[in-house]
């Protein structure tokens, strides 16, 4: 049996807050950076999506089939697509022609909805796989939560929602000895198998590639696909974010032309295979079940919620927007969902961290705010107008 | 080391950082002789050798004379320059002198000067004999130091002239510049001038922040290479906590400083408007006085807020303790701030502040919010956020009082004394 390779990328953008003044409370209800959205989406798409998406679909064809990739794009992420650069959308849908990308299902928002309410996540889930099958045509049979969030209880929920496989962290707190190149199942429900991302392979494309001080640079596709054969197991999860290629590791330190090598490397070799996510599940065998009591993600050193919910400013945030739902159901107006759905998204917990306080250097390449302060003044701020228009709402209702 | 004033009798903030300074250096291994122009008797002397500048007799070194007169001539200035002073003032001041004829170079040698160590009328006049007699003081203790250290303008002519006398070097401690008192046209030229000498005659320049030190390069011209930034600590050692019955219970906003124009007290008051209109259950309070406090009460009338917007008057003591413990926020708008201390003080009684861009203190407070002193709606922003949103507050308030007990002398000081080290191995 040939050792599978599992490429799976992750495409998500946040619909970023704009400054949002508490005097705008109760008067102006429109609350995003439509600005900053649309150029940061469209640099993205022309630096990143455009040109990797052709990559992959020129290397597909050259491979002959024998590459497959996995993807999951959120659905705040279509939704910009759809306004902003509708050629990205189109050019996913090329790839879902090809038959050898599978698309995964996550929340619609990218949201934290798992860790706050079983109902909620219920509905963001349904919402994502409903549009998973509106944009490609293919129902998702495999889940990934938001940054890989993952605990046994999480587990059982998905494999509830009808799912078979599901995605995340080979993190070394869990892992203990054993190796994430192995296929695992649930804790609770043997029927849900669990793919580990490996991150130190994952990381020395996403992180370490361009990095001129790591001892090995620069990487070439022979080294790397080396180092894929002589690691252990079965199966190499290589997980990471789309925005690495052209993003995140810019076009000229050579990252494209590294996934091009490496792409036919391994479609040539007699010892390695790409595997989608599916695929992977049905050809390994579980080796057991993976116990994850605590909730894990891929974030930080620490491989925990932390980065979302790690102090009092994220938890309040947090708890005063879960804490909505019930009042939601009894709106039950459109655009009040939609915004709730936007609010959702982890990334404005994530603006609110103070673990990097002192050195923000990888956050505040992410982050639109200057402090976790303003990051959490200018979200309540936001959710103080959407509480008046649901309390709005409902009372009309009523009337 | 070379002071204008220590504790217990302080009118501003450089006694108290001066005596942090001296305490600190102690704890590092570095003995201090202080020199002030006019010791009381009762500053703690635990720590450091007070030399009370009044009691020194300028001694007539006979084979230096000439050589001393030379060297400190610059600081011979007119006395009837006189800074800060209203213009009645000004000429009774000048009367004054004419009738005792005093002149600058009348003074003999032998004498004994009283100073007031004030910041009066004269003071230019008594900065210049404080060098006069700086310089005989490090005659006398020549063999008991290495370096010498002048903190502020008042003391820069007696930090040189100790230096053109025993050949040590001489670092300035620069804890406010002309920039910080007065707006950029209103600089005293006089002031400025006794500043950048002592400056440019120090071997190192030591400024309370990077705002500070930026304005040292950039308006006085003194090479970077030279100038280090020692931020600021706070001593909170000996203080209790105190609690104050409430009266009111409306949520408090305060502002506790000089009423100048340096303090940005009109952005406090325009924020104060803006978040009137939008809650009414908040009070606001500006502590203290000022030349710009008249103005500031007839722009809250203006504003038609005087029925939320309170005037103290001049605190001090332990009345500032009791205002921090009334407050429920903290506020600086500060338009130039070398440092800023009190928002250290604010949030070791948990208050939470928000301080201006523009302040020394924003550079070290990392759990203060901070905004531009201009910008009054991200002020007014914030001042809402934290009587709005409990979490913010809770979050600020604790993890801003644990940062404060972080900020020691003893670290300052260890990091001032790399800086004498450098100058000293030369």
């Amino acid at each position: 049996m040939k050792k599978s390779v599992c490429l799976y990328f992750q495409v998500h953008q946040p619909s970023r807050l704009r400054l949002y003044r508490f005097f705008d409370i109760g008067k102006d209800s429109h609350y995003y950076d439509d600005f900053a959205n649309r150029t940061i989406l469209k640099r993205i798409a022309q630096k990143c999506y455009l040109p990797m998406n052709e990559l992959l679909l020129e290397q597909i064809k050259k491979c002959k089939g024998k590459l497959k990739i996995a993807f999951s794009i959120s659905g705040s992420a279509l939704e910009q697509f759809d306004r902003y650069a509708p050629e990205v959308t189109e050019s996913f849908r090329k790839l879902a022609e090809t038959g050898k990308v599978e698309f995964l299902c996550e929340t619609y928002n990218h949201s934290l909805s798992s860790l706050a309410s079983k109902q909620e996540f219920e509905n963001q889930v349904l919402r994502h796989k409903a549009a998973i099958e509106h944009y490609f045509g293919m129902t998702p049979k495999t889940f990934r939560n938001t940054e890989l969030i993952y605990s046994d209880n999480i587990g059982k929920e998905v494999y509830d929602l009808g799912f078979k496989t599901m995605l995340t962290e080979g993190a070394r707190h869990i892992m203990g000895w054993m190796s994430p190149n192995y296929l695992y199942n649930n804790e609770f429900k043997s029927g849900l198998k669990i793919l580990l991302r490996n991150y130190s392979l994952s990381d020395d494309i996403a992180f370490r590639f361009s990095n001129k001080a790591w001892s090995e640079w620069p990487l070439t596709a022979e080294k790397y696909v080396g180092w894929l054969k002589g690691s252990d197991g079965e199966l190499v999860n290589l997980f990471m974010d789309y925005e690495t290629f052209g993003e995140h590791q810019s076009a000229d330190c050579g990252i494209f032309d590294f996934m091009r090598a490496f792409t036919e490397l391994v479609a040539k070799d007699d010892e390695l295979e790409f595997v989608t996510p599916s695929r992977a599940a049905a050809k390994h065998r579980s080796v057991g079940e993976i116990s994850v009591p605590e909730p894990i993600s891929w974030a930080d050193e620490e491989r925990d919620l932390s980065a979302w919910l790690g102090n009092e400013l994220q938890q309040d945030a947090f708890h005063k927007l879960y804490a909505l739902e019930e009042k939601l159901s009894l709106a039950d107006d459109e655009a009040l969902w939609a915004d709730y759905g936007h609010l959702q998204e982890s990334d404005h917990f994530y603006y609110m961290c103070t673990k990097f306080f002192s050195d923000g250097e990888v956050h505040s390449r992410f982050n639109p705010y200057a402090t976790p302060y303003e990051a959490f003044i200018n979200y309540m701020n936001v959710l103080g107008d959407f509480s008046i228009r649901l309390d709005n709402a409902i009372a009309e209702k009523t009337v | 080391m070379f002071g204008w004033e220590f504790p217990p009798h302080i009118a501003g903030g450089l006694g108290t950082a001066c005596e942090g300074i001296v305490k600190g250096l102690a704890h590092n291994g570095v003995g201090v002789l202080f020199v002030m122009p006019s010791a009381s008797g009762d500053e703690d002397q635990s720590c450091a050798k007070i030399i009370n500048a009044s009691d020194v007799a300028v001694r007539n070194v006979s084979e230096t004379v000439e050589e001393f007169i030379n060297k400190v001539k610059f600081i011979n200035v007119d006395s009837s320059l006189v800074p800060y002073v209203e213009p009645s003032e000004y000429f009774s001041a000048i009367e004054k002198m004419k009738k005792e004829n005093v002149r600058e170079t009348s003074v003999g040698f032998g004498q004994k000067f009283k100073f007031s160590g004030k910041y009066g009328a004269n003071l230019l006049e008594e900065v210049s004999r404080y060098a006069q007699v700086g310089g005989t003081i490090a005659m006398q203790y020549n063999d008991e130091f290495d370096l010498i250290h002048a903190h502020d303008w008042m003391t820069y002519p007696a930090g040189i002239a100790a230096k053109e006398l025993t050949g040590k070097p001489l670092v300035v401690h620069v804890h406010a510049t002309s920039f910080d008192r007065g707006s950029d046209d209103m600089v005293d030229s006089r002031v400025y001038a006794i500043e950048k000498h002592g400056m440019e005659a120090a071997d190192r320049v030591v400024t309370v922040s990077d705002l500070t030190r930026n304005i040292v390069i950039n308006k006085y011209g003194i090479d970077p290479r030279k100038v280090v930034t020692v931020h600021n600590a706070v001593d909170f050692s000996g203080r209790d906590d105190i609690h104050v019955e409430r009266g009111v219970r409306d949520k408090v906003v305060t502002f506790l400083g000089r009423i100048t124009f340096q303090k940005g007290p009109e952005y406090f008051i325009e924020a104060a408007a803006k978040v009137l209109k939008r809650t009414k259950n908040v009070r606001f309070v500006m502590a203290g006085s000022g030349d710009m406090m008249d103005r500031a009460i007839r722009q809250v009338a203006r504003l038609g807020i005087s029925d939320r917007f309170h005037f103290t008057g001049f605190l001090r003591g332990k009345e500032v303790q009791k205002m921090f413990a009334l407050s429920d926020v903290y506020i600086m708008p500060s338009v130039s701030e070398p440092f800023g201390i009190s928002p250290l003080e604010a949030m070791r009684s948990n208050v939470p502040a928000i301080i201006s861009h523009q302040s020394g203190a924003a550079e070290v407070l990392k759990y203060a919010l901070k905004v531009d002193f201009w910008d009054v709606d991200a002020m007014a922003d914030d001042i809402y956020a934290l009587l709005q949103y409990p979490a913010l507050a809770r979050f600020a308030t604790k993890q801003g009082y644990d940062e404060v007990n972080e900020l020691k002398w003893n670290g300052a000081t260890a990091k001032l004394k790399k800086v004498y080290e450098s100058v000293v191995k030369q």
